[in-house]
């Protein structure tokens, strides 16, 4: 290896395994930031009118730190989906003619073989929800407050049958990516990791969508029942 | 024992191939796949019918070319297996089995269940190698491995090149076959004059030969032979990272 070749800077993020370091970068990020959204959330749980909620949806849509964070946030979202796209569009250019007979419940589970599936369904929930509540609210500048929306929301079956969906699907993509997220970046390091990490995502993918589910479910059945 | 046998026919890159059914009797339960095959072929060609084309060399279980796919595993139902040591009793006497190659763009089918897999060895040329200078033979243990570098440099080393693990992939990916290079390299000091561009160089060919990425859904290590373990893909990570993210003490000089 006598020359080296010096390929143009950030030419590495074009590889396949470029492109999935920033999937798992930003996908652990992104992780992060359901856990604050969930803690959010389950104020609305809180049988105060949606006083302490409400306060939480000021201080978050108005607070200088929060606001530079939104950014990161943002972008997070956006490297993530822009190479979850990439990899969804060019899904079968290299097995152009695919098994006739496939048996792959017998070497990986389904959350692993799914992750396109959960993705297209979290992000088509991503811009519903980014509808109704960040337009409405921080470009619209809509009337009601953060609590009210969401109750009009989650006493819709509709919406909520899809919110609880979507969790559904989120979980699926958790419990594959938050562990695969780690092995992206080289840090499973041995079996005992491993174990570890799948332990945690099955245990993270279920209990988080779990408590963001349970909050249009409550509303739900508070109003019918 | 008696099959069905569904086998893929192509008569070569170009043609769209079929699968056609044969009826075969009297297998005995302790004969391999490979033989069962041969028995099949015996009776097509007595029957004056071109016989099925299937890689095979050492039929033990270490040259790595007996690649197929056998209803719907890499290397047929047995988890980290070459086809050459599957035995027919791990069948049901009657079970109807498919045989298909392996499916891949970068593994063109030749013939029939023969796939092209000179993709591998492109990845390989690219970096699986270290500078040596030549001469007489160095001295034994002139160069100290520790042991445990010694043992994992061994396991990554057992690849044979069968290309299963790009079959089973769901993405049709080679990073089980190019981790298990750069990690049996990395773990030992005559790899590490190279170790920042062999890493490069292999993730650019593995690209360029139109193979996969990887969604770390495990299916490699489940039906590799030589039991590669996904550390080699962790290894690979790491230092595919770090080659372009630290800055390269040698840059400087070379340039
Ligand atoms: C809160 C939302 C989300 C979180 C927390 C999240 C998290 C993750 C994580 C940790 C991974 C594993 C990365 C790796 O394998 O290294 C991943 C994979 C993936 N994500 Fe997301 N993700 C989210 C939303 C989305 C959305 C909206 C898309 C839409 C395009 C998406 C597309 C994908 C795809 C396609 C993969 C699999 C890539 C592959 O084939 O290996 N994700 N996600
Ligand atoms: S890593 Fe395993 S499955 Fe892949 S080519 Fe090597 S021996 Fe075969
Ligand atoms: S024929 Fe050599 S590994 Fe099967």
């Amino acid at each position: 290896m006598a020359t080296t070749t010096s390929p143009t800077k950030g030419a590495w993020l074009h590889t396949t395994v470029g492109r999935k370091v920033l999937m798992a970068a930003t996908g652990l990020f992104l992780i992060t930031f359901l856990v604050v959204h969930l803690a959010g959330n389950l104020l609305l749980l809180r049988n105060d009118g949606g006083a302490a909620f409400n306060a939480y949806a000021e201080f978050m849509s108005t607070n200088p730190l929060i606001r530079v964070l939104e950014i990161g946030l943002f972008a997070g979202f956006v490297v993530h989906i822009y190479q979850g796209l990439y990899f969804i569009f060019t899904e079968r250019r290299a097995r152009p003619k695919g098994y006739t007979l496939n048996q792959a419940s017998a070497n990986s589970n389904i959350f692993s073989r799914t992750m396109r599936l959960s993705a297209v369904v979290v992000l088509v929930f991503l811009v519903v929800h980014l509808r109704h509540f960040f337009v409405e609210h921080r470009l619209l500048g809509t009337p009601l407050t953060m609590y009210e929306s969401c109750k009009i929301a989650f006493e819709n079956p509709y919406y909520s049958a899809f919110y609880v969906l979507s969790m559904v699907l989120l979980a699926f993509h958790l419990a594959h990516g938050f562990y695969s997220g780690f092995q992206t970046l080289g840090l499973v390091l041995n079996k005992r990791i491993e174990r570890l990490l799948k332990w945690g995502a099955a245990g993270f993918a279920f209990l988080v969508p779990l408590g963001f589910a349970i909050i249009p479910m409550y509303f739900l059945l508070s109003k019918y029942l | 024992m008696h099959f069905t046998l569904r086998v893929w026919r192509q008569k070569n890159a170009q043609d769209t191939g079929h699968f056609e059914i044969y009826d075969i009797d009297g297998v005995s339960p302790d004969a391999s796949f490979l033989e069962m095959l041969d028995v099949l072929n015996e009776k097509l060609i007595k029957q004056g019918r071109e016989p099925v084309a299937f890689d095979h060399d050492c039929r033990e279980g270490i040259c790595g070319s007996c690649g197929m796919f056998i209803n719907g595993r890499a290397h047929g139902p047995l988890r980290n297996i070459t086809t050459c040591r599957l035995y027919m009793r791990h069948f049901r006497d009657g079970e109807t089995i498919t045989i298909e190659p392996f499916r891949a763009k970068s593994f063109p089918v030749i013939k029939d269940l023969v796939v092209d897999r000179s993709a591998l060895d492109k990845i390989v040329q690219a970096g699986g190698y270290i500078s040596v200078n030549t001469g007489s033979s160095p001295d034994a243990n002139s160069i100290p491995v520790p042991k445990p570098a010694a043992d994992l440099a061994f396991t990554y080393a057992a690849c044979i090149g069968c290309g299963a693990c790009v079959a089973a992939c769901k993405n049709a990916s080679a990073m089980l076959f190019t981790a298990a290079k750069v990690a049996h390299f990395a773990m030992l000091p005559q790899g590490q004059p190279e170790r920042r561009q062999r890493v490069k160089r292999m993730v650019a060919q593995m690209d360029k030969e139109g193979f996969g990425h990887c969604t770390n859904t495990g299916a490699c290590a489940v039906e590799c032979p030589a039991k590669i373990p996904l550390t080699a893909i962790a290894q690979l990570q790491r230092d595919f990272i770090w080659a372009n993210l630290s800055p390269d003490p040698h840059a400087a000089s070379s340039s």
